[in-house]
C-alpha cells in the first residue's frame, strides 16, 4: 500500500532531482538533504538569518501557471511544466521551500556568483593561513579550493585593521581576518543573551568590536570562536598550541552539570588540546559553556594521583584490594557513590554496597543554573544513580547522617568513589575515626586520610554513559590513554565487589552491559553499542515525583513544581 | 521643437517673491483646503484616487505609489506607520530639500492625507543629518500645523488623530534605502533588511506594516487628492503621469531645478533650451539622467528599438537629446529616471576622473553588510584612485567592469546596483578613455578645469 504523502512535506527539485523535505526548511538545508552542497559563511542553523555573505546565491524558479486559468504551462521542448526562473540569483539561506520550487546550484551564473564573493572576501584578507589557527577548519580556506581564483587580480593596498584585540579573557580578535558575517554578534545577542558585540565604521573598513565599556566575558564567549567561519576569533587557551589536523576527535559529555552538553575532545598523542561542542539538537544545539572547556586541564593537573597506596605507603592494586577485603570482612561499611561517576560505575557501586551490606550515599552538588547550558545540579549523573538503583531518593545537602553514624561507631569503613568526604561535610575527626577506601583522580583531604587509595581515571580516559536532566542516556568515549599507575574505575570497583564477596562482574562497559540491561528495568533490551551518538531518552516515570534542582534551560523544561513537590 | 513651458505643481510657489514657509502664508495661498475636504471622504476613496492617478514614486525606483499602498498588510491588527523618506542623498538631487525649506506645509498636508487614507496614526519624517535647517523648519511647521488642528489629535474636529515626528539621520547615504532607513529609525545600524521576508508593507518599522514614501511623492498625493486621480493622470504621459522635478547640475549655462510634465520634455530641450546649453566653447559629452547611480548616457549614442505608445508598438531611434525625460523612456535608453538628478558633463571632463569621484562616494557610503558591495565598492574606488593619482594600466577598465559585474544583482539592497552601474556604464561607453588614460593624463589640463586634489 502506498502511504499518502505526509502533509508537512514539500517536494522540491534541486539540480534536477526531486526531493521531499519538511515545509519550512530553507533551501540550504533542503539541498543538504539532497546531498548538494550550497556553500555559505554567515548562515548558521541556530541563529537568525541575515543573508550578508552572499555565498549561498542560487537560481530559483517556480513552475509556470497560466495567470487566468491557473493551468500549468507546458514546455513543448521537454514536455514538462515550464519553469519561471527568477530574474537573478537568490540567497538560499533566506528562501524556504515551496511546493514545486526548482533550484539550480551548478549553473554558470551560480558559479560566477560564488567565485565573485570568494574573490571579494579574499582581497582584504591577510592570507596568513600558515600562521592562522583556523587553518584546516577554515571555511574561507575550504571554499577557496572550490571557488577561488588561484591568483589575485588585486594589486591595491589591503585594508589595515587591528590584529590583536582581546575582546574578553578568552577570545582574541584579528580584525583583518574577519569577513563580517556577524555570526558572533548574533550569537551573543540571541543565545548568550549578552549583547556586547557590534560593528563600527562602515563599508570595507567595518570593524568588529565590543560596545564601549563592555567585554565579551560571558560563560559562552568561546562559542563565538567555534562559529567564526574564519580565523578572526581565536581562543586564548588554544591559539598557537596545535594544528587542528593533527588532532583526534573523541565524543564526550560535559560533566560540569546535569545538562550533559555533547562535546568533542581534541587530542594528539595522549594530550588533550581543547574541548568543543558537538551538535545535539535535543540537548545543547551547537553550544557549550566556556567553563566546560577547561575541564581537560585536570588530566595533567597538579595533584593527580599516580600510585596505589595502602596505609600511606606505595603499593599495588592486588594488595589494595586485599586490604579492602579485610576491611569489608570486619563489617560496618558505608559507600559514598558519586553523581560524577558513569552509570556503569554507579551500577558497580551499588553492587559493592550490596556485597558489603553497606548503605549507599551520594554527594549532592547544587548551585545556580544559568538557564542555558549549566544547570543547577552540578553532578552530571544523579539520574544515573536513580536509574541503576544506587539511590532511590535525591541526595541531601550534606552527609550529616553518615557523620552521625561514624560518631556513634556504627560505620567503621567508608568507601568513597571519587568524592572528597571532607569537602562533602565530614570533619577531620570523623575521617580519622574510620578506615577510608578512596578511589579517585585527585589528591585531597580524603585521599590523605585514606587507608587504601586507588587512583582512577578522568572522564577523558574511559568509556561510559551519563544520564542527563532529561533522562537522556548519553555515551562518552575514551579520548586519551590512562596515565601510568591509574586503574580504570570499573576494574577497581569490580575487584572491590569481588573482595566484598559479591558476584563476579565485567570490568569494562562491554562485558558489564549485559548484566546492567538484565537487572536495570529502565535499560532493559538496551546495549551500550546501540545508544546513538545523540543519546536515548529513558522512561522517567518511576522518578517523576522527585524535587529536582534544575530550572528551565535550553531544550529543558522541568516538570511543574507542584507536581514535583507533591508527587 | 521648442521646449514646453514648465508645469509647476509642487514648486508652484517656490521662488515666488514674498512666499514664506510659515503657516499663515500657506493658508493664504489655499493651504490645507485639500486636507479639509479629504477628511470628509472615505479613506478607501483616497487610496483609489492615488491608484487612478498612476503616480510613480519619486525617490528613485519609480514604483507605483497606489500599488505600494495596496500591498499593506491591513489585517494584521498591528498599527500602520508612514515613514517619509527625506534622506535625499543621491548626488545630483536637490528637490526634496527645496520642498522642505520653502514649502514644508505642502509636505505636511500630503503626509496627513496619506495617513488619513491609510489609517495611519503615526508618521515619521526621516531627514538626512546634513539637513539641520530642514529639520528645524519641519519641526516648526509641524508645531504650527498641530496648533491649528491640521495634525496631532482630533484633526479638524474629525476625531481622527495622527502625530508626525521628525527624526534626523546621522549622515549615511544608505539610510535612504527604505529598510536601512527603518533600521536606523529603530535605533540600529542602518543595515538594509533581506527581502523576503522583510517587506516594509508587511514587516516594516517595529515589524509593523509600513509605507515608506519620498517627500516629493507625498506632495503629489496632496495634488491628486485635490484635483482627483483622473485629472492628475492626464498630466504627463500615460504610464508616467504628473509632473517631475528635474535637478540639473554640471556643465550647463543655467543649472537648477525645473518642474515639467513627465515625458513632455526631452533631454535635448532640457539641456539646450531650458538650461541654456553648454558652457561657452564646450560641447556636451555625457549626462547622468537620474542621480549619480544611474547609468551614464553618451552624447552621440543612438538608442533604437520598439516602444509602446498607447496600445501599439512603435519604433524609436533616439539620440541622447531625443530621450523624453520619463521613467520608461530613460529605461529604454538603458538608464533610469531615478531621483531626477541630471548631471551634465562636457568635453573638458575626464571620465576616469569623474568615475573616480563617483566611486569614492559609493565606497564611502557602502554600509558594509554584504560582501559584494562592501568589498567591490572599495576595490573599484582604489582602482580609479590609483589610475588618477598613480599608475594607470590599460587593463584597468576591463578589471573595473569585471568587479562591477560581480556586484550588481547579488546584494541585499539596491546599493549594489547603485555602485556598480556607474562603473559598468562608464567603462562600457568610454572604454577608450580608460585604456588611454595613462597617456591622456600627461597632457595639460584644459583651460578652466580644476586641478586634481
Amino acid at each position: 500500500m502506498i502511504q499518502p504523502a505526509a502533509t508537512d512535506l514539500v517536494t522540491v527539485n534541486i539540480d534536477g532531482r526531486e526531493i521531499a523535505v519538511p515545509r519550512g526548511t530553507n533551501v540550504i538545508e533542503a539541498a543538504r538533504r539532497a546531498n548538494v552542497d550550497v556553500p555559505f559563511y554567515c548562515y548558521h542553523p541556530k541563529l537568525t538569518i541575515v543573508g550578508n555573505c552572499r555565498m549561498c546565491l542560487v537560481e530559483m524558479g517556480m513552475p509556470a501557471v497560466d495567470p487566468a486559468t491557473k493551468a500549468p504551462v507546458m514546455d513543448p521542448a521537454t514536455g514538462k511544466q515550464k519553469i519561471n526562473w527568477g530574474r537573478g540569483p537568490t540567497i538560499a539561506c533566506a528562501a524556504n521551500v515551496a511546493p514545486g520550487l526548482h533550484v539550480r546550484t551548478t549553473s554558470p551564473v551560480v558559479r560566477e556568483c560564488r567565485e565573485g564573493v570568494m574573490e571579494f572576501l579574499l582581497i582584504n584578507h591577510p592570507l596568513d593561513c600558515p600562521i592562522c589557527d583556523q587553518a584546516g577548519e577554515c571555511k574561507l580556506q575550504e571554499q577557496s579550493t572550490g571557488y577561488g581564483r588561484g591568483y589575485s587580480r588585486y594589486i591595491e593596498q589591503k585594508n589595515v585593521k587591528p590584529k590583536r584585540t582581546l575582546l574578553g579573557p578568552r577570545v582574541m580578535l584579528d580584525d583583518e581576518r574577519c569577513i563580517l558575517c556577524s555570526r558572533c554578534v548574533r550569537f551573543t545577542k540571541e543565545i548568550a543573551g549578552d549583547d556586547v558585540l557590534g560593528f563600527t565604521d562602515r563599508g570595507s573598513y567595518s570593524t568588529l568590536t565590543c560596545y564601549p565599556g563592555k567585554r565579551l566575558e560571558n560563560n559562552y564567549s568561546l562559542n563565538t570562536v567555534d562559529i567564526c567561519p574564519v580565523g578572526a576569533l581565536t581562543s586564548t587557551d588554544f591559539r598557537f598550541k596545535m594544528r587542528v589536523w593533527f588532532l583526534r576527535q573523541s565524543n564526550s559529555i560535559d560533566t560540569e552539570s546535569s545538562v550533559g552538553a555533547n562535546t568533542l575532545v581534541w587530542s594528539r598523542e595522549g594530550v588533550i588540546y581543547r574541548i568543543t561542542p558537538r551538535q545535539n539538537d535535543a540537548v545543547n544545539d551547537t553550544w557549550m559553556a566556556d567553563s566546560g572547556r577547561v575541564l581537560y586541564k585536570d588530566v595533567r593537573g597538579p595533584g593527580r594521583l599516580a600510585s596505589v597506596h595502602v596505609g600511606g605507603t606505595e603499593s599495588a592494586l592486588d594488595l589494595a584490594v586485599r586490604a579492602a577485603g579485610e576491611l569489608f570482612a570486619a563489617g560496618s561499611v558505608a559507600v559514598v557513590g558519586s553523581g560524577r561517576s558513569s552509570l556503569e560505575e554507579q551500577f558497580l557501586t551499588r553492587k559493592l554496597a550490596e556485597a558489603a551490606k553497606a548503605k549507599a550515599w551520594l554527594v549532592s552538588r547544587v548551585g545556580e543554573g544559568d538557564r542555558i547550558l549549566v544547570s543547577a545540579d552540578r553532578n552530571p549523573n544523579v539520574r544515573g544513580a536513580l536509574v541503576t538503583g544506587l539511590i532511590s531518593a535525591l541526595p541531601g545537602a550534606a552527609l550529616g547522617e553518615l557523620g552521625a553514624a561514624i560518631d556513634s561507631g556504627s560505620v567503621r569503613t567508608v568507601v568513597s568513589v571519587g568524592e572528597d568526604l571532607a569537602a562533602a561535610g565530614l570533619s577531620p575527626a570523623q575521617l580519622a575515626k574510620v578506615s577510608v577506601i578512596y578511589l579517585g583522580t585527585q589528591a585531597n583531604a580524603t585521599s590523605d586520610a585514606a587507608k587504601v587509595v586507588i587512583p582512577t581515571l578522568t572522564v577523558f580516559e574511559k568509556n561510559g554513559t551519563f544520564v542527563n536532566q532529561q533522562f537522556r542516556i548519553q555515551r562518552f568515549a575514551k579520548a586519551v590513554p590512562a596515565p601510568a599507575g591509574a586503574t580504570d574505575d570499573l576494574v577497581a570497583l569490580s575487584r572491590l565487589v569481588g573482595a566484598a564477596g559479591g558476584p563476579e562482574l565485567g570490568s569494562d562497559v562491554g562485558s558489564l552491559w549485559p548484566a546492567i540491561s538484565a537487572e536495570v528495568p529502565a535499560l532493559a533490551a538496551m546495549s551500550y553499542a546501540n545508544i546513538p551518538d545523540t543519546g536515548l531518552l529513558l522512561d522517567a516515570t518511576p522518578w517523576a515525583g522527585l524535587a529536582y534542582a534544575e530550572g528551565p534551560a535550553l531544550h529543558f523544561k522541568p516538570a511543574a513544581p507542584g507536581e514535583a513537590a507533591h508527587g | 521643437m521648442p521646449a514646453p513651458e514648465q508645469h509647476r505643481l509642487i514648486f508652484r510657489h517656490i521662488d515666488e517673491v514674498g512666499y514664506s514657509n510659515d503657516l499663515a502664508c500657506y493658508l493664504a495661498n489655499g493651504g490645507y483646503e485639500v486636507l479639509r475636504k479629504a477628511v470628509q471622504r472615505k479613506p478607501e476613496e483616497l487610496v483609489d484616487e492615488v491608484k487612478k492617478s498612476g503616480l510613480r514614486g519619486r525617490g528613485g525606483a519609480g514604483f507605483p505609489c497606489g500599488v505600494k499602498w495596496s500591498l499593506l498588510d491591513r489585517k494584521s491588527g498591528k498599527p500602520i506607520y508612514l515613514v517619509v523618506n527625506a534622506d535625499e542623498s543621491e548626488p545630483g538631487t536637490f528637490k526634496d530639500r527645496y520642498i522642505i525649506h520653502k514649502d514644508p506645509h505642502q509636505l505636511i498636508e500630503g503626509i496627513m492625507i496619506t495617513c488619513f487614507a491609510n489609517k495611519v496614526e503615526r508618521a515619521y519624517i526621516y531627514i538626512r543629518g546634513e539637513f539641520p535647517d530642514g529639520a528645524k523648519i519641519l519641526e516648526k511647521a509641524i508645531a504650527e500645523a498641530r496648533a491649528a488642528g491640521f495634525a496631532g489629535p482630533n484633526i479638524l474636529e474629525t476625531g481622527y488623530g495622527c502625530e508626525i515626528y521628525v527624526h534626523r539621520g546621522a549622515g549615511a547615504y544608505i539610510c535612504g534605502e527604505e529598510t536601512g532607513l527603518i533600521e536606523s529609525l529603530e535605533g540600529k545600524r542602518p543595515y538594509p533588511r533581506i527581502k523576503p521576508p522583510y517587506f516594509p508593507a508587511v514587516l516594516g518599522l517595529y515589524q509593523c506594516p509600513t509605507i515608506v514614501n519620498n517627500v516629493e511623492t507625498l506632495c503629489h498625493v496632496k495634488h491628486i487628492a485635490g484635483m482627483g486621480g483622473e485629472s492628475y493622470s492626464r498630466i504627463g504621459t500615460p504610464g508616467n503621469t504628473g509632473t517631475r522635478i528635474l535637478c540639473v547640475s554640471g556643465h550647463v549655462q543655467r543649472p537648477g531645478y525645473y518642474e515639467f510634465e513627465v515625458g513632455k520634455v526631452t533631454m535635448g530641450q532640457l539641456l539646450n533650451e531650458v538650461c541654456g546649453g553648454p558652457l561657452p566653447g564646450r560641447t556636451f559629452k555625457a549626462v547622468i539622467p537620474g542621480g549619480s547611480s544611474a547609468k551614464v548616457l553618451r552624447f552621440g549614442e543612438r538608442y533604437k528599438g520598439k516602444r509602446k505608445v498607447g496600445a501599439e508598438m512603435v519604433d524609436f531611434d533616439w539620440g541622447v537629446e531625443d530621450i523624453p525625460m520619463d521613467f520608461d523612456s530613460l529605461a529604454l535608453a538603458g538608464s533610469m529616471g531615478g531621483s531626477g538628478g541630471v548631471i551634465v558633463m562636457d568635453d573638458s571632463t575626464s571620465m576616469v576622473e569623474a568615475l573616480g569621484n563617483i566611486n569614492a562616494f559609493y565606497s564611502h557610503e557602502s554600509c558594509g553588510q554584504c560582501t559584494p558591495c562592501r568589498e567591490g565598492a572599495l576595490w573599484m574606488k582604489k582602482i580609479t584612485a590609483r589610475m588618477v593619482h598613480g599608475e594607470a594600466r590599460p587593463e584597468d577598465g576591463a578589471l573595473l567592469k569585471s568587479v562591477a559585474d560581480q556586484i550588481a544583482g547579488r546584494t541585499i539592497c539596491a546599493f549594489g546596483e547603485a555602485c556598480a552601474w556607474p562603473t559598468q556604464s562608464f567603462t562600457a561607453k568610454f572604454g577608450d578613455e580608460f585604456k588611454g588614460y595613462a597617456q591622456a593624463k600627461k597632457a595639460p589640463r584644459p583651460d578652466g578645469v580644476a586641478e586634481l586634489v
